[in-house]
């Protein structure tokens, strides 16, 4: 199995990814730099969190229009595997990869801490096969514009097809998010966009390993086409 | 200041605006056997400043411990360096953006995050941690509130874009900082142990290289700021406030660190106060060379910057290098990548001078030696002023009931979870967090990738502390204590203290009583230091922190270092169901407490004066070394140290995670309410006696078998229970529910 992490530059949570995926899949990742155009062959993309050029502009805009974008586009229209994690799915959707748009957090604060985030009842996705519906993860949130907004019309689509991946629990939505969502699916189940760090509830020293599991599953579904 | 004629010799009154005693300047026209002009005073008044200097106290600095088996490089680098084990070090330092901070809440905060991060990459190492010590004013003004905000958004900001985790710190209130906040930050880093950089410049003729951001008029005589009080008229001091450029901080280390990996760096120092100046003159001076420099090749950010201005800027995000001859164009590529500037501006020269050319002229022509060596080091007036309030219990116990005062305690803004605060910095990125906030008296990150097969790996600790009522009634004893506190952080989180790093804040050292409060927790820091072999490695003073002739209370803040070389070692703070509670250091006969200075006096008497809590660091030592001994036989579930608040609040502290309860075991002697007993009880729950540990344990028996073989106190508080209500019997009960709205919801109701 290939597994490609996109480095854009302000890019800080692509370490953490490759040990992530490294130690579950015993494969060693590979890193890409920003600049890249010719990208192929890979099972799974990950985007990875960070603050993609200061973030200066709308979280995600400048990095949306490096060079890599093409090959990532390209590789979505092959059916290719894409996770996109905080500003990775920030990311995804200034390139419209995604739908709908990610602001500032209601409470206009960064916020770092453990949420749990519960699996909705999915259309065929890789990222969310091996999980029950109603299954809930606990996984960290770090983010300042976590805030997923899309507009009604749209939303009823997202609801229909089956593209809610995650939502946080009711009452405990720290960012505001639409429908308390937290990970949105592509219309083919292979793009998943999420906010919260997956990648930092894997080791027996964080606070839970669900992470782990998500990775895990994914892996498997991955390497059983 | 923008004119620029080199000719022009500098009037006493223009180097007496520029921060220069009238002695100063005439010790420097006297030994450099000319009039200097602008540039050139501009120059000496920068590395004169007490920012650069460190005038007032380097006579008192140069009395602390710095050597250890384990030292591998003490204070004089860019940070400190310990010895790990296994062919690495950690590089760590404390610095000071207090006046910056004051001015420009967040820029301030977010460039102090910067600078130290820069001040460890800047040796070769990854930065794996960032730790902030804050003092803000009372709570409930409005300019407390807007300077917390700023300055927790200004380290957030940072911090959290750069992607380094911030693990911990301190945020404490007080009217003496009303006017003039703390903003410390620490920065953690990792090396290799054959891969450090250091600062000293090598070989004539080997190019001299700026890397970074470019160079603006901004924070022009920073370090001259941070060496003088402030007045009403601060805000006008703003253009002297730097601003960060945390985005160009990423790619500057990850550029650095890639550069790093190969062997064409001499040395490297990055830019921090008085910019160029002070880098480019103490790189040379260290390595016994000269500099000579092109101001023509600066990469400059505006248009028609003077000499003067170009030498004193603080712009941020910028390094100057020393590489091997032909290096160059390899160098470049990498910075290239990053898109970041490169130039090559100047050599390696023999003479031991600093010279600067623009446009083929020379506009500066100062000896090294004298600007480091001549630099004045002050034999400052002092008194060290003991506090000769002496109370009795009786003076300061209130009557009210147990209840009401741990309420009181607990939701008091300095004993309150600062969750919402560290809630707004990224304490998890880089995977290798372990222990933030309340999860443990320090904080606790991994070091990566150091497990192998079936062992879970080691971890650095990380413990920052103050405690300025201390201090302030006693400067040498507070002083021990501080540090004490420290390790003790370190020893119940499982870790073994191995080094410090100091932020010394005080008010005017002018003033013979504040260079008392200098000298004085100096001489205790140093005997702590030396009792508990923890050398300084690191440090910064910041003195001046006085507006209109008001002086914050003394804060010589301690960062402590410690090493955990087995994470199944870690301790968290948190009790569970079931254990029983022993506090080890405590005489089981002890029935009254020491209270003067105590939480519980500022709280409920308006006031700390008074005598401070007794140290003995030999019996502070001992009980290190039994903590350890009890974990390496793993007899400890939990641990915390007993300190603000005294005995039973710090009790509750462990009970609250899990709601738990307990029944009091109180001393026989004070058993049944009456009178009397109830004023030994306030002593015996509230005191702050010193060397005290609290921990859980489900092993009693072997507990009080190795008390016994090690001759330490013990005395059991009680078991754990689920009802989640603290017993005191026959006194009150007290309902964990409530402590836990009240330790959780404090801060968020002062702030949000």
């Amino acid at each position: 199995m290939r597994v490609a992490i996109v480095v854009f530059p302000g890019s800080n949570c692509d370490r953490d990814i490759f040990e992530a995926i490294k130690s579950i899949s015993k494969k060693v990742p590979e890193f890409i730099w920003h600049k890249e155009t010719n990208i192929k062959n890979f099972d799974l993309i990950v985007i990875p969190g960070g603050f993609t050029f200061g973030d200066y502009l709308r979280c995600g805009a400048l990095a949306s229009n490096s060079p890599i974008i093409k090959s990532i586009k390209d590789h979505a229209s092959r059916g290719g595997a894409i996770l996109g994690i905080c500003n990775g799915f920030q990311i995804l959707t200034e390139t419209k990869l995604l739908p709908g748009t990610l602001i500032r957090n209601n409470v206009l604060k960064f916020l770092c801490h453990d949420v749990k985030i519960i699996v909705q009842d999915t259309l065929p996705s890789p990222f969310t096969w091996g999980f029950k519906p109603s299954t809930k993860l606990n996984v960290p949130i770090a983010h300042n514009e976590g805030n997923y907004y899309i507009n009604d019309n749209e939303l009823k689509k997202l609801i229909f097809n089956g593209q809610i991946a995650f939502k946080y629990e009711e009452n405990f939505n720290p960012n505001g998010s639409v429908e308390n969502i937290a990970g949105v699916l592509s219309e083919n189940g292979r793009i998943l966009g999420m906010m919260p760090h997956p990648e930092r509830s894997v080791f027996t020293h964080h606070n839970s390993l669900d992470g782990r599991l998500f990775f895990k599953k994914l892996i498997e579904q991955l390497l059983s086409l | 200041m923008t004119k620029e004629n080199i000719n022009s010799k500098c009037t006493l009154n223009q180097a007496m605006e520029m921060g220069l005693t009238e002695e100063e300047f005439k010790l420097i026209c006297k030994r450099i056997g000319k009039t200097p002009n602008l540039t050139e005073t501009g120059i000496c008044s920068a590395m004169f400043s007490e920012h650069c200097s460190y005038k007032s106290s380097k006579k008192w600095l140069k009395t602390l411990p710095t050597s250890g088996n384990h030292v591998i490089q003490g204070p004089g680098e860019n940070a400190g360096i310990i010895d790990i084990g296994d062919n690495q070090a950690i590089v760590f330092k404390i610095e000071s953006h207090n006046h910056p901070s004051f001015i420009d809440p967040y820029q301030g905060a977010a460039t102090g995050v910067g600078g130290i991060l820069r001040d460890v990459f800047t040796m070769g190492a990854r930065p794996i941690a960032l730790m902030n010590v804050l003092r803000f004013g009372e709570t409930g003004n409005a300019l407390t509130n807007h300077l917390l905000s700023g300055v927790v958004k200004g380290i957030g900001g940072y911090g959290n874009c750069i992607g380094i985790p911030t693990i911990g710190g301190e945020t404490n209130f007080n009217q003496s900082y009303n006017s003039n906040i703390l903003v410390n930050a620490m920065a953690i880093g990792l090396v290799n142990k054959n891969k450090i950089f250091y600062s000293a410049a090598s070989g004539v003729g080997n190019p001299v290289i700026y890397v970074g951001a470019k160079t603006g008029r901004d924070g022009i005589h920073g370090a001259t700021m941070a060496s003088t009080e402030f007045s009403d008229n601060t805000e006008s001091q703003k253009p002297t406030v730097q601003v960060g450029d945390p985005f160009t901080g990423k790619l500057l280390l990850e550029a650095c660190l890639e550069l790093m990996k190969t062997d064409l760096i001499l040395s490297i120092q990055d830019m921090g106060a008085a910019g160029l100046t002070s880098s480019s003159i103490e790189m040379a001076s260290k390595g016994n060379v000269g500099i000579e420099i092109d101001l023509n090749e600066i990469p400059l950010r505006e248009k028609n910057m003077s000499s003067y201005e170009i030498m004193l800027s603080e712009s941020q995000e910028r390094m100057l290098m020393i590489l091997k001859k032909g290096a160059e164009e390899d160098a470049k590529k990498i910075f290239k990548k990053w898109d970041l500037d490169f130039a090559v501006i100047g050599k390696i020269i023999s003479e031991k001078k600093i010279v600067l050319k623009k446009e083929n002229k020379t506009v500066c022509n100062l000896p090294l030696d004298f600007l480091v060596n001549d630099a004045p080091e002050l034999n400052r007036e002092y008194e060290i002023k003991i506090s000769n309030v002496n109370l009795d219990n009786k003076n300061i116990i209130r009557d009210k009931s147990i209840k009401t005062i741990v309420y009181e305690i607990i939701g008091n803004e300095n004993f309150a979870s600062k969750k919402w605060i560290y809630e707004q910095y990224d304490s998890s990125v880089m995977g290798d967090t372990i222990s933030i906030g309340n999860k443990s008296d320090a904080s606790i990150v991994k070091i990566h990738n150091s497990e192998k097969d079936q062992f879970q790996g080691k971890a650095v600790a990380v413990s920052t502390d103050c405690n300025s009522k201390y201090i302030f009634n006693n400067p040498i004893e507070g002083g021990k204590i501080t540090v004490a506190e420290a390790a003790r952080n370190l020893i119940v989180s499982g870790a073994k203290p191995l080094a410090i790093t100091n932020n010394l804040n005080f008010g005017n050292p002018e003033k013979k009583e504040i260079m008392g409060q200098i000298v004085g927790s100096i001489k205790g820091i140093k005997d702590a230091c030396e009792q508990l072999n923890t050398p300084v490695v690191s440090g910064n003073v910041s003195l001046y922190n006085e507006t209109n002739g008001k002086s914050i209370l003394p804060t010589p803040v301690i960062g402590m270092v410690g090493v955990i070389d087995d994470i199944e070692k870690v301790i968290f703070m948190n009790a569970k169901n079931n254990e029983t509670l022993y506090i080890i250091g405590q005489d089981k006969n002890k029935y009254d407490g020491f209270l003067q200075s105590s939480f519980y006096q500022e709280i409920f008497c308006d006031d700390f004066l008074g005598q401070v809590p007794q140290i003995n660091l030999k019996k502070e030592k001992n009980l290190h070394d039994f903590i350890m001994k009890l974990n390496d036989n793993k007899i400890i579930n939990s641990a915390h140290d007993i300190s603000d608040g005294g005995l039973l609040p710090c009790v509750i502290e462990m009970l609250l995670l899990n709601k738990l309860g307990i029944n009091i075991n109180l001393p026989p002697r004070i058993k049944n309410p009456n009178k009397e007993n109830l004023l030994f009880l306030h002593g015996w729950l509230f005191g702050e006696d010193q060397s005290r540990i609290i921990i859980s344990t489900n092993k009693p028996n072997k507990l009080i078998e190795f008390s016994k073989s090690e001759n330490i106190k013990i005395y059991c508080i009680g078991k754990t229970n689920n009802t989640g209500v603290v017993e005191i019997p026959k006194y009150d009960s007290i309902c964990i529910n409530k402590c836990l709205d009240l330790y959780n919801n404090t801060i968020p109701n002062l702030f949000s």
